[in-house]
């Protein structure tokens, strides 16, 4: 039990079972196997963006992706605008936004290389150009996604909703890629302390340059089924995303600071984060009690959650 | 020398202690870094405890210095009247005995903070520079510690510590802890001070101790360098795991049976000829440094001339910030290791493996047993001491923590070794066995650049470069690489400039 209670993500995961307890508790009008489903699938997209934000995180002061929301607008526009609502070009579709993830990703890190701008501000000027890039083609249109992925994306397996499972296998994924594969601990090496990282012969900039670009492809992929699921690409569709990818990060017991992350806390966060909005939707507040409200459990969380651990 | 019976501690037992430890000991968890032990120092004294990595001295030092408190036992400060000899103080007030005391600490981790300059860091150490002036006030001070111990030093005071050289960075601590201040330093605790000064420099501290101690303050010296000790100290205590074994005047030993005392056969440090390789050099075009396969090859002169900017150009330019080939053609041991070396939250075997990551996956994952199995070779083959690899890397001492940074690059197989004074804080056993093991390398066809402040260590080399003024002034091989050569060479240019 103490072990147990060792893990950084554990704090996330109580805190999101008791705000999913709280809610269940006076919503009886939806029922708890409604709540489960609606809480599991808008926290799956959050998941998937805040995977990406970890790993960046992880990479040490200062390093944060900022134009997450701007490649998620981009990519769902110049996807759906490409397949037309066309179903034959669903898999190409992906590949756009595939695509348009990537490029933006080596944008954002081009600028941090060549023109020693600090990540947090060329990724926020980039997100201005990319935001700006999908207003421009977008002109108020909004397209329909194929049928075949909207049923897909508001579609359930064994009565989960198909988003969860996505998230669940990157989650997977990013767990390998972070805890056992040679990646995460370069990324970790990089994130404690950049100058012993190089001395230990770790390819810095290669490393840097690879994470830049996986956090930007899975905001666009994560767009583009955003998009799917909400049937259109709308130009302030990823704005929440700009501070919820950071917030699960941290909620979920990952060291701001960098060189210390798990996975396990970041769907934890998102559930937390979504659960938190709803309880205090249904307890009928004002909006103002309610920011202030997520504000205080937010800090109290990440406090509980912050103790100095060595990865094993 | 003044009279060292006089100062004995058998002979001078009336005299009120500046500390004291009664039954003092210290455990961290289950972890016993020093049992229940009996010590004090006098006003007047000059004691040197010496002893290997981890055999306690800087937990000693940590509860004289108020830095954690005692598990069981007592830390008092008698205190100048003889008061208070009681109780020991608890808590906060531990801290404010310590410093009313007059007990100063040098640490062996450099404490400074970078990014202030040398006056603001120490306004941290010393609370009474507030208010107007404060800033004359602390150059006053600094100046006078400097002019007295480092005469001709040339140290910045408004420049951020940061832009300071490692050996500068730890003048500047050496003068902090004898520098004037509200309370008057009366015992000076000076752990492994000279680790990275150049023989001159040290010449100069051991001076200022000796003069520093004739005048009735005391200093608590550790040191790994036998010569060093005996130059200074007039009370040499003995430590091994955790225990005092002896605790005698330093004219009771003798180099030998100091050695012998601290638990080591002294290896000599094999005197047999080394046959020079021969052969092209291999470092590429671009370098003012070349080196052949299999050699050793020194980088000599006072600190700070170059020596360290020419390391890490050097590995730098064989490194590469994208390849990722399966073996690099450098690894690099810091000397610095909190800057340049540790992984501070990771484990003893994460620390070990961060160079040779590529060697160990298997299908796409870290080979976690093979992992395992090479930490536990290294910890075998340099002596690692600990029970537990998988502990935080913080958790051994400083030389132990060099150690582990040894074990990272000679785990490799890269045919090159940049060494930056890596001997810092390690002690004489070790030593002998890390220089075993270089040399067993070199003869494979390994190939070392070293950089070090120790003139025995460049004795090793097969060549050797003496650095002035920030580039290779001379160059010295086989029989001409001696001590005089290597300081003649050293001042050559300082002289004329």
């Amino acid at each position: 039990m103490s072990a147990l209670l060792d893990r950084p993500w554990i704090w996330a995961w109580l805190a999101a079972f008791a705000a999913f307890a709280a809610t269940a508790a006076i919503s009886q009008s939806q029922g708890i196997a409604g709540l489960l489903v609606a809480a599991l699938t808008f926290s799956a997209f959050t998941v998937l963006v805040g995977l990406g934000q970890m790993f960046v995180i992880t990479l040490g002061p200062g390093n944060i992706d900022l134009s997450i929301p701007a490649t998620m607008t981009l990519a769902a526009t110049l996807s759906l605008k490409f397949m037309g609502g066309a179903g034959a070009l669903a898999l190409p579709g992906l590949a756009v936004a595939l695509a348009v993830g990537l490029g933006a990703g080596l944008v954002n890190y081009a600028l941090i290389l060549l023109l020693r701008i600090p990540p947090i501000i060329a990724t926020l000027a980039a997100s201005f150009v990319y935001q700006s890039l999908a207003i421009w083609s977008n002109r108020g249109l909004r397209i329909k996604p194929p049928d075949l992925l909207s049923d897909l994306m508001l579609g359930r397996t064994l009565g989960l909703p198909n988003v969860a499972y996505i998230a669940l296998a990157a989650c997977l994924l990013a767990w390998v890629a972070l805890e056992r594969a040679r990646y995460g601990r370069e990324v970790t090496a990089i994130g404690q302390n950049l100058r012993a990282a190089r001395f230990a012969g770790i390819a810095v900039e290669r490393v840097r340059c690879a994470t830049y670009l996986l956090s930007a492809a899975l905001a666009g992929v994560t767009g583009f089924l955003l998009a799917c699921f909400a049937g259109g690409a709308a130009l302030n569709m990823g704005q929440e995303y700009l501070l919820s990818s950071i917030a699960v990060v941290v909620i979920g017991g990952s060291s701001i600071g960098g060189g210390r992350s798990n996975v396990p806390g970041v769907p934890a966060g998102a559930m937390f984060l979504f659960l938190i909005v709803s309880m205090l939707n249904s307890y009928g507040l004002g909006a103002g009690v309610r920011l202030l409200l997520t504000g205080v459990i937010i800090v109290g969380i990440v406090a509980l959650g912050t103790r100095s651990r060595t990865a094993r | 020398m003044g009279d060292g019976t006089a100062r004995a501690p058998g002979a001078a037992p009336g005299r009120t202690p500046i500390v004291r430890l009664d039954g003092a000991g210290r455990a961290f968890g289950a972890v016993r870094a020093l049992h229940p032990l009996d010590f004090a120092v006098r006003p007047g004294e000059c004691v040197a405890l010496v002893g290997h990595n981890g055999a306690g001295k800087s937990t000693l030092v940590n509860l004289v210095n108020a830095v954690f408190a005692p598990s069981e036992g007592r830390v008092v400060y008698p205190g100048p009247e003889g008061g208070d000899g009681a109780e020991g103080p608890t808590g906060a007030r531990r801290v404010e005995a310590r410093r009313s005391a007059g007990i100063r600490a040098v640490h062996q981790e450099l404490s400074l903070a970078p990014n202030l300059t040398l006056l603001e860091n120490l306004r941290i150490a010393q609370r009474d520079l507030t208010g107007r002036g404060w800033r004359k006030r602390a150059a006053d001070r600094m100046r006078g510690a400097f002019d007295a111990i480092f005469p001709g030093h040339g140290i910045a005071t408004r420049a951020p510590v940061g832009d300071l050289t490692l050996a500068e960075r730890q003048m500047v601590e050496i003068a902090m802890g004898f520098a004037e201040g509200a309370e008057p330093a009366r015992l000076v605790i000076l752990d492994e001070p000279t680790s990275s000064l150049d023989a001159s420099i040290a010449a100069q501290l051991v001076a200022h101790v000796r003069a520093f101690c004739a005048a009735g303050g005391s200093v608590i010296f550790i040191s790994h360098m036998m010569a060093e000790v005996f130059a200074i100290a007039d009370r040499i205590a003995v430590m091994k795991d955790g225990r005092i074994t002896e605790d005698r005047p330093a004219r009771a030993f003798t180099q030998d049976s100091l050695v012998a005392a601290m638990g080591h056969v002294a290896t000599e440090v094999a005197a047999t000829a080394r046959v020079a390789p021969e052969g092209p050099d291999i470092l590429g075009p671009g370098h003012d440094l070349s080196a052949r396969a299999g050699e050793i090859v020194g980088l000599a002169g006072l600190a700070g001339h170059g020596q360290a900017a020419a390391l890490s150009r050097l590995y730098l330019s064989l490194a590469s910030d994208w390849g990722r080939g399966r073996a690099p053609r450098a690894v690099f041991v810091a000397g610095d290791r909190a800057r340049d070396g540790i992984f501070p939250l990771w484990s003893i075997r994460r620390n070990v493996s961060a160079a040779r990551l590529g060697g160990l996956v298997r299908r796409g994952t870290i080979d976690r047993g093979a992992e395992a199995a090479l930490a536990q070779d290294w910890q075998a083959r340099i002596g690692i001491r600990t029970g537990d690899l998988s502990a935080p890397i913080l958790s051994l001492s400083g030389g132990n923590q060099q150690k582990v940074l040894f074990a990272r690059a000679l785990a490799t197989e890269a045919p090159i070794v940049v060494m930056d004074d890596p001997m810092r804080g390690v002690d004489v056993g070790t030593k002998a066995q890390v220089y075993e093991i270089i040399r067993a390398e070199a003869e494979a066809g390994r190939t070392f650049v070293w950089y070090s402040t120790e003139t025995d260590e460049i004795r090793l080399c097969d060549r050797v470069f003496v650095y002035r003024n920030g580039r290779i002034g001379t160059e010295l091989a086989g029989d001409a690489i001696t001590e005089e050569a290597i300081v003649a060479n050293s001042f050559e240019m300082a002289a004329t400039a």
